[in-house]
């Protein structure tokens, strides 16, 4: 049953537009959105088992055969990120009550968050160039509306940047892929792997990766394009923050993931060590700017970014370990910055301030969200036997492999100080002299709670790696062989 | 309207174009799937020719004779859009797979029938009702905020 693979897609978009109808009933609008949330992490976990198991899924919309029509693909890869957004949903909409104004809730909220979700899972399964940069649009309207939820002053300050930044991006984007068509004559991802593969003038080819590289690295935060990120991605609500910090960057990453494994791989000593310095020097510039950091929740935005790199350095290894190490932080860094985006949003709001130096002794009155703070910085350091940790492995043997010293003792130093500003800020907060927000949690409960959720999922990435490893591994032993995605949608009878 | 503009011509042409307007809409409707037109360029012109009459009789009046939420309007139309494209679901078709058949019916002799034409007819409402929904909530941010009673949130300011 093709049709399987339009679910992801087609569920949070369903959803958005049933919330939306409820939207002055705001009981049931919550009842709604965390019903449909559940229903979609449930069918996302049944497809993912689905295509692990039985093969990947190939839907030609509206019955026009590839490359003519518009394919969603729903490979292992994609199966594993739709899944994970799931999770992440759940967690948001389990959140939100607590979090969002009823007022702002009662204004479309639920919507946009499903919108959001559409446009990200829409990105994840789509086997054309051009329908990813339809599915960014959708995902980035939907990300216009919630950045500037609430209307705040500051919000509205920060929104310009990243509607600027993205509007800038988004052009260059359709530029590239008219350049793309224009070389290749197709949109299709599959047909141009396979034409770029045949190609004679490989040259014009990774000029025109270079600039696609650098649409994907402005979405994913790479250096040295990450400037706008960290202070607009605090400004809204937290779950927004989680939800923003969680998926849109690593949209942009697993564009690259795609995109530079099955199509743009002509030259490899180019575009590897474009991969690999860009990675490397996003590491370190934003390592530096979490350690420079006084407010909590600027020290978790900030950490996204030396994530992203440890993502880039792995696909410029472009050996087995690197890329299934690059999965796998892929994989589990999404759940984490949720997670700690979410924490961060619950100890600036208990505390009420967001700056670090003012408070002290929260250990007293919440043990339990100093403890999973604590751990969360231990996942995103890579402290076994944490989730952070097999991806880190994986990348350092990927990076032992090809040679690259130099890119290890980075991500080793990266990791230290990336340790260091959450063990700092764990400090401040929770230890010593003072008392902040000693009152009992109460609505906060639930916040942990959704936290706590996401935090199960990475101690079990973590821990049962056993069982996600040789997936992962599957996945990078089938990314490094574009044919099988070729056969996959072509079905070689064109 | 306590000082109304001197607009004489301005309404009575609107009232003769705007439903030429709407008429030419429909034309381009259902003109649309086999040769220009579709749901898209329709629904611009419908909400045109809406925008036309909101402009000439002032939003109190015509909301008065269209009590319609555009937002409401929206969601249906993303719904319809939706739920036919899922209908492919039930005929166990790859989705937004549509078909047609020809009907032959009395006066009008050969006609097709496509199910494209309801996707289409989602796609035309959800055109309006965005488009009506971010001009009228642009023109009324000042001028009609006080007079916004027809069920409109005014939160967006």
């Amino acid at each position: 049953m093709t049709n399987l693979a339009i679910l992801p897609i087609l569920i949070p978009f369903l959803s958005g537009v049933l919330v939306a109808f409820t939207h002055n009933r705001l009981g049931l609008t919550r009842t709604l959105a965390m019903l449909l949330a559940i229903v979609h992490l449930i069918t996302m976990g049944f497809l993912s088992f689905h295509v692990l198991t039985e093969g990947s899924i190939v839907l030609e919309a509206g019955d026009w055969i590839a490359p003519y029509g518009i394919v969603l693909v729903l490979d292992p890869l994609s199966a594993l990120l739709v899944l994970t957004t799931s999770i992440i949903l759940v967690a948001a909409v389990w959140y939100a009550p607590s979090s969002v104004s009823e007022e702002q809730e009662s204004f479309y909220f639920y919507a946009f968050v499903f919108l959001l979700i559409t446009g990200v899972s829409g990105a994840f399964i789509t086997g054309d160039l051009f329908n990813l940069f339809v599915f960014f649009e959708v995902l980035l309207m939907a990300s216009y509306a919630l950045i500037t939820h609430g209307g705040k002053k500051v919000q509205l300050r920060e929104s310009i940047k990243y509607v600027l930044i993205n509007l800038f991006s988004s052009m260059l984007f359709v530029t590239t892929v008219s350049y793309v068509y224009a070389v290749l004559g197709t949109v299709n991802m599959a047909q141009l792997a396979e034409r770029a593969a045949a190609s004679d003038s490989p040259g014009i080819i990774t000029t025109v990766a270079i600039l696609l590289f650098f649409v994907f690295a402005t979405k994913g935060a790479a250096f040295p394009l990450y400037y706008w990120l960290p202070r607009s991605y605090i400004v809204p609500n937290p779950v927004i923050s989680a939800l923003f910090g969680a998926l849109l960057t690593k949209v942009g990453v697993y564009s690259l993931i795609r995109t530079f494994t099955l199509i743009f791989h002509q030259q490899p000593e180019i575009i590897d060590n474009l991969f690999i310095w860009v990675g490397n020097l996003t590491m370190l510039f934003g390592v530096l700017g979490a350690l420079a950091s006084r407010n909590i929740k600027l020290i978790v935005a900030y950490n996204i970014i030396p994530a992203i790199g440890f993502m880039l350095v792995g696909i410029g290894m472009f050996n087995i370990d690197g890329l299934s190490g690059s999965i796998y932080y892929l994989l589990q860094d999404m759940i984490i910055k949720a997670a700690l985006f979410l924490l961060a949003g619950t100890i600036a709001s208990l505390a009420g301030t967001a700056d670090i130096n003012k408070m002290g002794g929260m250990i007293r009155s919440h043990p339990m969200l100093g403890w999973m703070f604590f751990i969360g910085g231990l996942v995103l350091a890579g402290v076994p036997p944490f989730s952070g940790f097999i991806g880190k492995l994986l990348l350092v043997r990927g990076a032992f492999e090809k040679g690259e010293t130099v890119t290890v003792i980075i991500m080793l130093i990266t990791s230290l100080l990336i340790l260091l500003s959450i063990v700092r800020a764990f400090i401040r907060v929770f230890w010593g002299e003072g008392n902040t927000g000693a009152e009992p949690a109460g609505k906060h409960g639930s916040q942990i709670f959704s936290a706590g959720f996401l935090m199960l999922f990475t101690v079990f990435l973590g821990i049962g790696a056993e069982a996600i490893l040789p997936s992962v591994q599957q996945i990078a032993d089938y990314l490094l062989e574009p044919q099988t995605y070729i056969e996959l949608v072509l079905k070689g009878d064109h | 309207m306590e000082n109304s503009p001197n607009n004489l011509i301005f309404k009575t042409t609107t009232v003769l174009i705007s439903f030429l307007l709407l008429g030419f809409s429909v034309y381009l409707f259902f003109s649309g799937h086999n040769s220009p037109g579709g749901g898209f360029i329709g629904g611009l012109g419908t909400a045109a020719a809406l925008v036309l009459m909101y402009m000439a009789y002032g939003f109190k009046t015509v909301s008065k004779v269209l009590p319609i939420n555009y937002r409401i309007l929206t969601m249906t139309g993303v719904l319809i859009a939706i739920l036919t494209s899922a209908g492919s679901f039930v005929f166990g078709q790859p989705f937004l797979s549509h078909t047609f058949t020809y009907v032959h019916v009395p006066l009008i002799g050969k006609m097709e029938l496509a199910t494209a034409t309801l996707f289409d007819l989602g796609v035309y409402l959800t055109v309006v009702g965005i488009a009506l929904t971010i001009i009228l909530s642009i023109a009324q941010d000042r001028s009609t905020s006080e007079e916004n009673t027809s069920g409109q949130d005014t939160y967006s300011r």
